[in-house]
């Protein structure tokens, strides 16, 4: 590393003596622009969220309504109302409601009583029928719809009463991805233990890049592999009733998750100094005992960290699950079909009125997810960073 | 191009030299038709622009899919003129449109797709009620006994909420109630049916032309009707009980010239007879242009 | 390596008469987990290279499916092959030069302990493991909701031209997803360059600018390049940040500007698998477009894996 004068406020960089725009304007300017440029990267993760959440924003604030039935005027008092009243009615802003003519503005009151005529009679009366379901209590409690015996979690956001709660979504998501790193985690951390300390160099070397090429197989093509032949193969040999449920979907993810959780958990190992597994040998260990007594224990947390970005990657993976199972369904039995809420997202969307409820719920979905990823990565990189910190003896 | 002979004389120079401009960056300023929608249209849409096309030499169609809710977003944004669907446009839909452009869509019905009831092969039942399939799928008959089949359990395959046929068959067949929270969804019609033809005791839908490797069950309208069969003939004379039309929506003040003639010849006879190549069901002659 | 190793294993030798069962038991599992990890991608590869290969010929790749796209003796990929083509060239214009700047600053002016520095590399690492779902809505509201809409209006366009799904979109919204990958692979090519390079270069007068274009770049090449392929292998098989802003279902022809939007071979595995009319006989098809997807992924893959074990070895060598 290059020596870096670190008095004074700012940085001199390893040119400190040469600083200065007035001595070399090109190179400050040269150096602004860099500086400039770098600062994308934060401003992109900004963005993202901002921009997320900017579309949900209507929904957190509790300014959408999806009650199927709603207040009708007739068409025939369109002149008793004001313009301020029409435009609260149909929603319009106040430049809208100035370029629309007469004849227009009519047709849009009609449409609202169509839309209420096209609420079959048998819906009319159900209580539900009122109930504006994106308030944060049918979001995320359980309600007792008409037909069902208990309350329930539903996400049924199809249909005259739109059932918009994400609980059962949550469960497909988690109970996919726990499969996945149940399955994976044991089998990375297992391989990356022998790569870097048990097995020999030649093999390391050969060993190390192949499973990282299982990184390069597209999500999709994991999916499509699951949907075609392992769903068979994992229900002949286990024999459950669900051909494509979250089971499949989880060991699919496992596939992805592997890559991720072996190269975190092999790179934390490496840099265990080698000196620790030496000492260990020099005084009659065997290579196992070493890695196991003293070397994992050392890399303990980047274990962890590993399994966190794990979870993270696992629990954003949308194309294998959206191929395996689909199901909404609110249940913790992993041979039960599931519908996480990256597949929710990529499915619903195309469909989604745009602007609309569902739309906004979709968003959502996705700033939660950005939420929790962020999160992940937070830890898992904190721990990183003070383990290596910690095995370099800086701390 | 003709959209700049018709454009006034006293357009500032300037204005018309950034549309020049624009037009040079972003090609050609709609000259062909565009169609956008629902992905159950797709190949027939790309089909009929295909024989269209070949008979009108100049005329250029683009067709692509992307979902029904993705048309009418299109429709009303004006980034296509035709809109395929296939379901009617929504209220919610219809508001959006007259907000953007001041009209309610012209609405075409172009097709007829029949949904056919698929269960296993294996499955001795011939025959099934709408009442029965609303009882099936919203979970309240959970044994095939109870409506005259072997006993066993029933599993029920269904499809995509995003999708136009799931919220058709939910409409249509369930009154609108919820499927079943046991119902299986699976991505496609093709995967309903690859799952019910593995599954002994499985049951599923989808659109009547698919269905290799399935049994298509004859459906009661309710319990005192006949059978029938998803036959062109039960379907496109109505006598069977689970169909659908199949629409393309446009903007009224685009529905002239090209456009009007395509959706004109779409309707007609030739039109028609393309129709049953990608497997739905031509309009009847009383509906058709002439 | 390992220097100190004897030419046979120390634990062992030492322990001849007494066999030390549980380390060769749990050290057999390990190796059993790793073999079972490369089981997994051989079966994987092996089932779809067996498959595809039948299905697989130069009118395939070469042919624009007219009508049905689900049928095998006369469908192609084509379309599909130039879309995600094109994306992804249309993403290296933007990620490379954003990506290596960034890289730039953070190896050879960043302040080690600065509150920006900090920032910056936490926002290159959590950008890195944001689900690939959440940049596509990212792209949906800001480039093609904010962005796309406003230059319609400012442009006082008829119709919307750029507030629409576009190559463009899809292209910048891949181009954020990879920015950290074309980032870590760069710096880790910086770093790799010896000081002394440096050092020799600003010996003999030339300003810092002058050092990093003319001595550090040439030398981080290799290491650039790994980054911008492994960006491009990793955006080539995605498919959920371009399903609302470009992918088309279906298109007759090939997309000409950027504003189109195009067809792509990851969706398209996914409509094959998913909306095919009869699943048995789209199988063939599907395996074949599956081996090219793979087959594009994978020599890139094989390409920039290559490049960064050299990059490695020589920071290894270094240090």
């Amino acid at each position: 590393m290059p020596q870096r004068h670190t008095t004074g406020k700012r940085s001199h960089g390893w040119m400190g003596i040469q600083r200065g725009h007035r001595a070399r304007p090109l190179e400050w300017l040269a150096e602004k622009f860099i500086f400039a440029v770098s600062l994308s990267t934060i401003l992109v993760v900004l963005l993202i969220f901002l921009f997320v959440a900017r579309e949900a924003a209507p929904l957190l604030f509790g300014r959408m309504n999806s009650a199927a039935v709603q207040e009708v005027i007739p068409v025939g008092e369109f002149d008793k109302l004001s313009p301020a009243q029409l435009q609260q009615y149909l929603g319009l802003t106040p430049s809208e409601l100035a370029a629309m003519d007469r004849a227009t503005l009519q047709s849009l009151m009609e449409v609202k009583v169509e839309a209420l005529n096209e609420i079959p009679a048998a819906f009319r009366g159900d209580p539900d029928a009122h109930l504006n379901t994106t308030q944060w209590r049918y979001l995320l409690g359980p309600h007792q719809w008409t037909d069902y015996a208990k309350p329930e979690f539903i996400w049924q956001p199809v249909g005259q009463i739109k059932k918009y709660n994400i609980i059962p979504l949550l469960v497909g998501s988690l109970k996919t991805t726990l499969v996945g790193l149940l399955f994976a985690v044991p089998l990375a951390v297992g391989a990356a233990i022998y790569v870097s300390q048990l097995a020999r160099p030649r093999v390391r070397e050969v060993v190390k890049p192949t499973i990282e090429m299982l990184s390069g197989i597209p999500s999709v093509v994991v999916g499509f592999f699951a949907l075609l032949v392992m769903a068979t193969v994992l229900q002949s040999l286990f024999g459950y009733q669900t051909r494509l449920n979250a089971f499949v979907a989880g060991i699919a993810l496992g596939f992805a998750v592997i890559p991720v959780v072996f190269s975190i958990a092999e790179d934390a190992l490496t840099s265990v100094p080698q000196a620790y597994t030496q000492a260990a040998l020099a005084l009659g260990s065997s290579r196992w005992q070493a890695a196991w007594q003293i070397v994992l224990p050392a890399a303990l947390p980047g274990v962890f960290a590993a399994t966190v970005l794990g979870f993270g990657r696992a629990i954003g993976e949308t194309m294998i699950v959206l191929m395996v199972c689909s199901a909404s369904v609110m249940s913790w039995n992993i041979f039960d079909s599931a519908r996480s809420i990256t597949t929710t997202i990529a499915a619903e969307m195309a469909e989604a009125v745009s602007g609309g409820p569902h739309y906004r719920i979709l968003f959502l979905l996705g700033a939660m997810l950005f939420a929790v990823t962020f999160v992940l990565n937070l830890i898992g990189d904190v721990v990183m960073h003070r383990l290596k910190l910690r095995l370099e003896g800086k701390r | 191009m003709k959209y700049h002979s018709s454009q006034p004389m006293k357009t500032l120079p300037v204005k018309s030299l950034v549309v020049a401009a624009i037009l040079a960056l972003t090609g050609s300023a709609r000259a062909d038709i565009t169609v956008k929608g629902s992905d159950t249209l797709v190949i027939l849409a790309q089909k009929w622009a295909e024989v269209y096309m070949g008979k009108h030499a100049g005329a250029k169609i683009q067709v692509t899919g992307g979902g029904t809710g993705t048309g009418f977003a299109a429709l009303q944004n004006q980034t296509t003129d035709l809109c395929d669907a296939s379901r009617k446009i929504k209220a919610k839909e219809i508001e959006a449109c007259i907000k953007a452009f001041g009209k309610r869509p012209t609405e075409y019905k172009v097709a007829i797709d029949g949904l056919s009831v698929f269960v296993s092969a294996d499955n001795p039942l011939k025959e099934i009620s709408v009442p029965q399939l609303e009882s099936i799928f919203t979970g309240k008959i959970r044994n095939w006994k109870e409506v005259g089949g072997p006993d066993a359990p029933i599993t029920v395959y269904s499809r995509e909420n995003s999708s136009g046929t799931y919220e058709f068959f939910k409409e249509h067949v369930l009154q609108g109630k919820d499927f079943a929270a046991s119902a299986q969804t699976m991505p496609g019609t093709a995967a309903v049916l690859q799952a019910v033809a593995k599954d002994k005791h499985g049951i599923g839908y989808g659109g009547a032309a698919y269905g290799a490797g399935a049994k298509h069950l004859a459906v009661k309208a309710d319990e005192s009707s006949p059978a029938i069969e998803p036959t062109e003939e039960n379907v496109v004379g109505q006598k069977y009980p689970i169909w659908r039309y199949l629409f393309i929506y446009v903007n009224p003040a685009l529905d002239k010239g090209e456009v009007a003639t395509y959706l004109k010849w779409i309707r007609s006879d030739e039109g028609q007879r393309i129709v049953k190549d990608v497997g739905y069901f031509p309009l009847p002659t009383l509906l058709r242009e002439k | 390596m390992n220097e100190v190793r004897s030419p046979k294993p120390a634990g062992r030798s030492f322990h001849a008469a007494s066999f030390d069962y549980p380390s060769f038991f749990f050290s057999g599992l390990t190796g059993l987990a790793t073999l079972l990890i490369l089981a997994i991608l051989g079966v994987i590869l092996l089932n779809i290279v067996l498959n595809g290969l039948p299905g697989l010929s130069w009118r395939f790749v070469s042919t624009i499916p007219k009508k049905d796209f689900f049928d095998l003796e006369t469908t192609g990929v084509l379309p599909m092959i130039v879309g995600t083509t094109i994306r992804v060239l249309v993403m290296t214009i933007f990620v490379i030069p954003v990506g290596v700047i960034t890289a730039i600053y953070l190896t050879e002016y960043a302040p080690n302990t600065s509150l920006v520095t900090r920032l910056l590399r936490a926002a290159v690492n959590n950008l890195a493991g944001v689900p690939s779902i959440v940049f596509g809505l990212f792209g949906l509201g800001f480039f093609i909701n904010f962005i796309g809409k406003n230059l319609d209006a400012l442009l006082h366009n008829p119709g919307p031209v750029w507030g629409q799904p576009a190559v463009l979109w899809a292209s910048l919204t891949l181009a954020v997803m990879t920015l950290p990958v074309v980032i870590v692979a760069t710096e880790e090519s910086l770093k790799a360059i010896p000081t002394g390079l440096r050092e020799a270069s600003l010996a003999l007068g030339a300003t810092k600018l002058e050092t990093i274009v003319k001595i550090v770049l040439p030398q981080a090449l290799p290491g650039i390049l790994t980054g911008g392929i492994l960006a491009v292998s990793r955006a080539a098989g995605e498919v959920a940040p371009i399903l609302f802003t470009g992918v088309a279902y279906y298109m007759a022809s090939l997309p000409h500007k950027l504003t189109d939007q195009f067809m792509d071979l990851g969706y398209h595995v996914f409509v094959l698998s998913t909306q095919s009319p009869n699943i048995e006989q789209t199988r063939p098809l599907l395996y074949a477009t599956v081996l090219v997807l793979l087959g594009l992924t994978f020599a890139l893959n094989f390409v920039a894996i290559i490049i960064r074990a050299r990059v490695r070895k020589k920071l290894r060598a270094l240090n």
